[in-house]
């Protein structure tokens, strides 16, 4: 089973934020500075909780976008119609105190002895926890071979883009833009399905090791496509985040 | 309403058991379907104080969490085994 069952007391505990960087017009990487903070595994993510004047309380998972080894960064996408990120994404600023409990989870994490060849899809903002992957990879000299597909709706809502674009050697970065492709564009443009899949995705012979993470919707459709195409269900490990957005 | 997975009640599971479980195994009670807590459907109401998992292969529900204050109350007599 992957991850180490880790017998800790998770508390609520109040961080710093020490910068928020622009990633896309909806989208803001918020850095943190975390007191005591017992280090993550890529993958993992974080619980935030706002409190208002009236003691209403909101919760909401947040993926760590930063690898092990590099302060705490959560990456996060404003919904219109939500109740945590709009003040996430748009009020928070450096300086601020904010308050979470992590890391968390033991299932959707890799480490470089889990080995490849890696797999990561992801759907909009799930790109995150597989960016976390990526950072632990390079940062850990890991040679295992990496294939990530990355469906957005246009190319401004790439998040990471200016990363992804520089090459890693090992990493291949496949985009896929489902609503509207720049003039001249070479990258796929239409929504992730077992065709695509079949083109893009290691031969099911190689053993790959997958990350699945986006909407529900997306990721129900993913894993089964590659399930049916032989991938063993065991090795690829899903999270899905609800709604419909990004993809 | 759309389901998540179980990563997203990593958290307050980790309250609950006090040790990481998303990794952990379970078996339903109903059909016998073996997962790991990550991949079992969670519907989270975000303006309720209850979260329902449930089994995806029978959707039969497998644990119940409700929040009152300070206490979260624990329903298991949907599973076969945890852990």
């Amino acid at each position: 089973m992957a991850g180490t069952a880790v017998r800790r007391r998770l508390t609520w505990q109040v961080a710093k934020v020490t910068a928020v960087t622009v990633e896309t017009a909806s989208v803001r990487t918020i850095t943190l500075d975390v007191p005591g903070w017992p280090g993550h595994q890529a993958g993992q993510h974080v619980d935030i909780r706002l409190t208002d004047e009236d003691g209403y309380v909101a919760e909401r998972s947040y993926s760590i976008a930063s690898a092990p080894g590099e302060p705490v960064a959560l990456t996060v996408e404003r919904l219109d119609d939500g109740e945590v990120s709009p003040y996430l994404t748009d009020e928070l600023r450096a300086g601020d105190d904010l308050e979470l409990r992590g890391p968390i989870g033991g299932y959707f994490v890799w480490e470089p002895d889990d080995g490849g060849p890696l797999l990561l899809l992801a759907g909009g903002s799930g790109v995150v926890p597989l960016r976390s992957i990526l950072r632990h990879r390079e940062r850990t000299g890991s040679t295992v071979p990496v294939r990530l597909l990355y469906s957005s709706r246009t190319l401004n809502d790439v998040i990471y883009r200016n990363e992804l674009d520089i090459p890693t050697a090992g990493v291949e970065v496949i985009h896929t833009l489902t609503r509207h492709q720049p003039p001249g564009w070479a990258g796929y443009a239409r929504r992730v399905d077992a065709a695509l899949l079949a083109e893009v995705a290691w031969p099911a012979a190689a053993m790959p090791l997958t990350y699945v993470c986006g909407p529900t919707s997306f990721v129900e459709a993913v894993s089964q496509d590659l399930v049916r195409s032989g991938y063993r269900p065991e090795r690829v490990k899903t999270e899905r985040f609800g709604g419909t957005g990004g993809t | 309403m759309e389901a998540v997975d179980g990563n997203a009640i990593g958290g307050l599971l980790q309250e609950v058991f006090g040790t990481e479980m998303t990794a952990a195994g379970s078996v339903c009670g109903n059909c016998g379907a073996a997962r790991q807590v990550a991949e079992l459907a969670v519907y989270a109401y975000a303006h309720a104080p209850g979260t329902v998992v449930r089994c995806p292969s029978c959707d039969s529900v497998l644990m119940v969490f409700v929040k009152i204050h300070d206490r979260t109350c624990v329903d298991l007599l949907g599973l076969a085994a945890l852990g």
